[in-house]
């Protein structure tokens, strides 16, 4: 195996190794990372793997080096990732919005954990969704992805690359303990069959005083280092060319504007839904491990004769606000599910209560998944 | 320092776009953003080191160069000074030490003096000052070391011409005046006065070796402090990668 970039075969995979793969498949070079459950064996996996492909995984002194030195590889034209759980995910929260403010691909797992601060390492929670979305100071707009197989862990991480790339952002993988630790199995297609997106560069040999780098909301090239091109790379305030302003509020709208509609003009293409609620009354709405026990639930309601779909988000960020309006349209009753107290609910209620009753069902423990009884209970709840 | 960094790429007959600089938050971070014309990587505070690790990883034939002050490279981003120090990592990081944080309006720094009166230690600091930053750095583990002040401006040339030909992390630090800020709350109220303090206590390393410890107190030691051979991470990685891939080292 050493030396093959993309491990085509049936295997019996971990999620966490699953990701890994994926990543390393996209094409994946540069790694950085810091120690942490659930997510260690995403980073053992890359340290075993990098290598023997060309690339490399640093274990850094912590998660802010990590991120910072993703970054810094990244602006050197190499696909870079990093991984952890919601610990480091703080820590890196400065650094992920300098990613953003410069427009920098990169991919960021977060296996995520019993939380707040150091909580339950080895228990899954869907804890840190609205941490991705707004955790960094400032208006932005963020790209995620929630798996919620080990298949999926490789599937969506060779997307997060792909949109990482295209789009020239940071893109999470928002996993957990239950996914990032599932062992199933795993489908790795043949190397040709794997879509991967390079960034855009500019030409060799451009001007560099007539690079417009930066803030355009159908993406800039990226004028990476080492070409020539004498890029200059400040998170501070700055112009299509990077030249930095701090006078001028006129500039810093520029700025916050354009990095979000780069996002926002984009939102139909990044987002990614599974529906399967045609005709249904009731609608449940998950994402990740949960949406397991929705589809689950679903089915047995259907043989009960109940009318139940299911609407399970992918793409959580940027939230595709269409989809649950299109849903709610349609349904009775819309039933939401999360692995914690209700942090996608307000965002799903805002674009469907004007349509549907909504309600939101959490699992009897933080941390334990809504078991198919439990929703069928809600489901007959709803219908009384 | 700019004159110092420039002349020193200049004699060595290289380009700008030999480099790429890397600083973080802080007067001595403007120093290659947005002044130098080659690729510029201004990140956040305290983090320059960490970045130009991920910078000189993706571009390992490239010479990396670090400049920024000490609260940014020693306070906030001490972590990273001592554990690239200890990587060995070929880059270098030139550290403009002026005692104080003079953007903000001049509070206190892990390198204030003891008893100086600062912004946010108005009855004079109280904590214990860093003195020996190049110290830390040569326990860490970086192959070179060198300590000038701005009186040295020739000395200091020459050993940024050294720190970019060294295999491995080499670290400047330089004393530099901040008349604004330090200057006006330590009661040396001009460039002139501070450079003038400067040339007085500075001790050269061989002079420095004759005296005891406490005859140095006070004095600024100059000099190349540490300049070795040991092995570098860079050319580590490549041997690692090339054993990973099933090929010889």
């Amino acid at each position: 195996m050493k030396g093959k970039r993309v491990l085509t075969g049936r295997y019996f995979m971990m999620g966490n190794v699953s990701c890994a793969e994926g990543a390393i498949a996209a094409g994946c070079e540069f790694a950085a990372g810091y120690p942490i459950t659930p997510a260690t064996e995403v980073a053992n996996q890359l340290a075993e793997r990098l290598p023997q492909v060309g690339g490399t995984f640093l274990q850094m002194e912590d998660e802010i080096s990590s991120i910072a030195a993703v970054i810094g590889a990244s602006w050197t034209g190499k696909k870079s990732m990093t991984v952890t759980s919601g610990p480091g995910i703080s820590l890196m929260l400065e650094n992920i919005g300098f990613a953003i403010g410069v427009e920098t691909p990169c991919v960021i797992v977060n296996v995520q954990r019993g939380a707040p601060t150091t909580g339950m390492p080895t228990v899954g929670v869907q804890g840190d969704m609205v941490q991705a979305r707004r955790g960094s100071h400032g208006d932005y707009e963020i790209i995620a992805l929630c798996p919620s197989s080990a298949q999926e862990m490789f599937d969506h991480t060779v997307i997060a690359f792909n949109y990482a790339e295209k789009y020239r952002t940071p893109v999470f993988i928002l996993s957990d303990a239950f996914v990032g630790h599932m062992r199933e199995e795993v489908v790795i297609p043949e190397a040709e069959k794997i879509k991967t997106v390079y960034r855009k560069i500019p030409d060799e040999g451009t001007d560099p005083q007539t690079i417009k780098g930066f803030l355009d909301e159908d993406v800039a090239p990226m004028p990476i280092f080492g070409r020539g091109f004498k890029a200059h790379v400040t998170s501070s305030c700055h112009d299509e060319y990077g030249k930095r302003n701090l006078i001028d509020i006129s500039a810093l709208d520029n700025f916050v504007r354009k990095l979000s509609n780069k996002i926002l003009k984009h939102k139909d293409e990044i987002t990614l839904v599974e529906r399967d609620y045609e005709g249904a009354e009731i609608v449940l709405v998950s994402y990740g491990a949960v949406a397991r026990a929705a589809a689950m639930a679903a089915s047995i309601a259907r043989e009960e004769g109940i009318s139940v779909g299911t609407l399970r988000l992918i793409t959580v960020w940027p939230f595709p606000g269409e989809e649950i309006e299109k849903m709610a349209r349609k349904a009775k009753h819309v039933i939401v599910m999360e692995n914690n107290l209700g942090q996608i609910y307000p965002y799903i209620k805002a674009e469907a209560a004007h349509f549907a009753e909504v309600s939101y069902l959490p699992p009897r423990m933080v941390g334990e998944i809504q078991s198919p009884e439990d929703i069928l209970r809600k489901i007959r709840e709803v219908l009384n | 320092m700019v004159q110092s960094i420039l002349r020193a790429i200049d004699e060595l007959g290289m380009d700008l776009d030999d480099f790429v600089f890397v600083s973080g938050i802080g007067c001595a971070a403007w120093i290659p953003s947005p002044f130098f014309n080659a690729d510029v990587l201004h990140t956040t505070h305290g983090r320059p080191i960490a970045f130009a690790l991920g910078v000189k990883m993706g571009l390992p034939h490239k010479k990396v160069m670090v400049a920024s002050g000490d609260g940014d490279l020693v306070a906030i981003g001490g972590n990273h000074l001592i554990q690239n120090a200890r990587r060995n990592i070929e880059m270098v990081v030139i550290c403009i030490n002026n005692g104080i944080y003079g953007m903000t309006g001049g509070q206190a720094a892990p390198t204030t003096p003891m008893g100086v009166k600062t912004t946010t230690t108005p009855y004079g600091t109280f904590e214990n000052a860093f003195e020996d930053i190049s110290g830390l750095v040569a326990a860490a583990g970086a192959s070179f070391v060198a300590r000038w002040t701005t009186i040295h401006p020739r000395q200091m040339t020459n050993s940024i011409k050294r720190a970019i030909e060294k295999k491995g992390f080499s670290f400047i630090e330089v004393f530099s005046q901040c008349p604004v800020q330090f200057g006006r709350k330590s009661g040396l109220s001009n460039a002139i006065q501070m450079m003038e303090d400067y040339r007085e206590r500075s001790i050269s390393v061989k002079e420095a070796a004759k005296l005891s410890k406490d005859e140095l107190r006070n004095r600024i030691v100059v000099g190349e402090l540490v300049d070795i051979e040991k092995p570098e991470m860079v050319e580590e990685i490549e041997k690692m990668k090339k054993k990973a891939s099933g090929g010889t080292e």
